[in-house]
């Protein structure tokens, strides 16, 4: 598992609330994990406070699943 | 119809004095301080830097680590001492009475540290910064609203604001709403958590705390001759109230009977009491109308006594104004000279020690009267509680505004 991968992993359950084992890479924050609209928000609040970036709103609706939130943290990498 | 009843069948504390009915009432009979220098944050700079704290709280025994990181400290207090009401309650929830069981619990000033910290996340990083779950996390009315969540509570949700008054005013409302026939059980009281610097610097402005600095555990000296201001207290005090032939019907252990509430308006000035108490002694005579009871059946008052210069002769007055030649007699104790004043929550807690009062027929003491002022002369049962007979029972808060709340409690 990437640095990146594992990071991420590690925010998503956090603030979802979830034990790390549950925190696939197909899994979805909404449908799988027990997010709601708040929960997203705060979620990506959090992605941004770790890797010291700015995630716009358009991007942010789609990032989704935690795939999604992986792939965005490395295309945005400098 | 008759009026219906309502009693006292759960309780709940968080405090400087210990979290926990059992403790926290143990160390009110032995006369225990709960004040301390501040360690929330660094003080040294305020005028006051002493408060009562609540100690070793783990919130992780009551609320998952995401659901609490959302709410600031006050709805934490408010939510872990309902927990422990409810459950000193035994109620179950079901189909049939969820909507008969509603929630009154306030704050006198809500969730200010959470304010202060977002605000500095704002300044710091933008408007980004703030959380989606600021908002929710400050209000004052999210204790009422996530215990309704949690447990499938119903019925009426609300939650009272009147200062220091919060919780007695959110107390004597609740039993209302059972009187009437809204509801069967409410939980209620009031919380508060605002051990942070705009809350210690503005009351400290104010001129209203003490700065007994060297000398934590007597700075809250109610009726003595030296003090000098109050001292800034947090915690939660909730009481599960419940309709009288209900709380016989299922078995419930009863602590006492709500039997008064009065309420009235200075409309004086916005943080001075009314040097004669006569708004003061209005409420605890509409209290004691609301009760049907005779001024010489009232055996003790827990008083909303802070230790300002001002309100404790001002309470005092309203006390005489009231009782007449009974305030000779009736015994009146300050249990803020050891929690310290826990403004919304303040209530609460107290509105407890006057029913476990009456539950274990002891009158707690008002600690630290050294020299009492002579201004002040009534029995404030000095530094060592009182084993005696406890009928009724009343309790006084008073808050900014110039708002009055008393309650009357008895034997059952």
């Amino acid at each position: 598992m990437s640095n990146i991968e594992q990071r991420v992993k590690k925010i998503v359950a956090e603030q979802l609330g979830v034990n790390e084992v549950e925190v696939k890479n197909e899994s979805s924050f909404v449908n799988d994990l027990g997010a709601d609209s708040l929960d997203t928000v705060e979620l990506v609040m959090a992605l941004e406070e770790e890797f010291e970036c700015e995630i716009p709103d358009e991007d942010a609706e789609k990032i989704t699943t935690v795939q999604q939130a992986i792939d965005y943290v490395n295309s945005h990498q400098e | 119809m008759a009026k219906r009843r309502v009693v006292i069948t759960g309780l709940g504390i968080i405090s400087p004095v210990g979290s926990g009915i059992s403790e926290a009432w143990k160390n009110i009979v032995e006369g225990q301080s709960g004040i301390t220098r501040i360690t929330r944050f660094d003080a040294s700079l305020f005028a006051s830097k002493i408060a009562g704290e609540v100690k070793k709280f783990d919130v992780s025994a009551y609320l998952p680590a995401k659901e609490a990181r959302r709410m600031d400290i006050f709805i934490q207090y408010g939510l872990a001492a309902s927990i422990d009401a409810i459950k000193d309650a035994g109620i179950e929830v079901t189909e049939q009475n969820a909507e008969r069981i509603g929630v009154n619990i306030g704050s006198g000033i809500g969730g200010l540290p959470m304010i202060e910290d977002t605000h500095n996340d704002y300044l710091a990083g933008g408007a980004r910064k703030i959380s989606p779950f600021f908002v929710p996390g400050t209000i004052i009315n999210m204790i009422s609203g996530n215990l309704s969540i949690m447990y499938g509570f119903k019925g009426p949700n609300l939650s009272m604001v009147t200062a220091c008054s919060t919780a007695t005013h959110c107390i004597g409302d609740s039993a209302r709403l059972i009187e009437y026939g809204d509801a069967d059980m409410m939980i209620s009281g009031g919380s508060e958590a605002c051990i942070c610097p705009l809350a210690l610097g503005g009351f400290a402005s104010a001129r209203a705390l003490s700065t007994r600095n060297d000398d934590p555990v007597t700075a809250s000296r109610p009726w003595d001759r030296e003090r000098d201001g109050f001292v800034l207290g947090e915690g939660a005090g909730i009481l599960v109230l419940e309709e009288y032939e209900h709380a016989k019907a299922r078995g419930a252990r009863i602590y006492a009977e709500l039997v008064g509430y009065g309420m009235s308006a200075d409309a004086y000035h916005m943080t001075a009491p009314r040097e004669d108490g006569e708004g003061a002694a209005r409420s605890m005579n509409n209290a004691l109308h609301n009760a049907g009871l005779n001024k010489d059946q009232v055996d003790y008052i827990n008083a909303h006594g802070t230790s300002t210069t001002l309100g404790d002769v001002a309470e005092t007055m309203a006390m005489k104004r009231c009782f007449g030649d009974h305030a000779k007699k009736v015994k009146v104790s300050s249990t803020k000279s050891m929690t310290g004043h826990l403004l919304g929550a303040a209530g609460g807690v107290e509105a407890i020690f006057s029913a476990l009062s009456i539950y274990h027929q002891i009158a707690p003491p008002t600690i630290n009267i050294f020299e009492q002022d002579g201004v002040c002369d009534m029995d404030y049962v000095p530094n060592i509680a009182r084993n005696m007979t406890i009928d009724v029972a009343m309790s006084n808060s008073f808050g900014f505004g110039g708002t009055n709340a008393t309650l009357v409690f008895h034997r059952v």
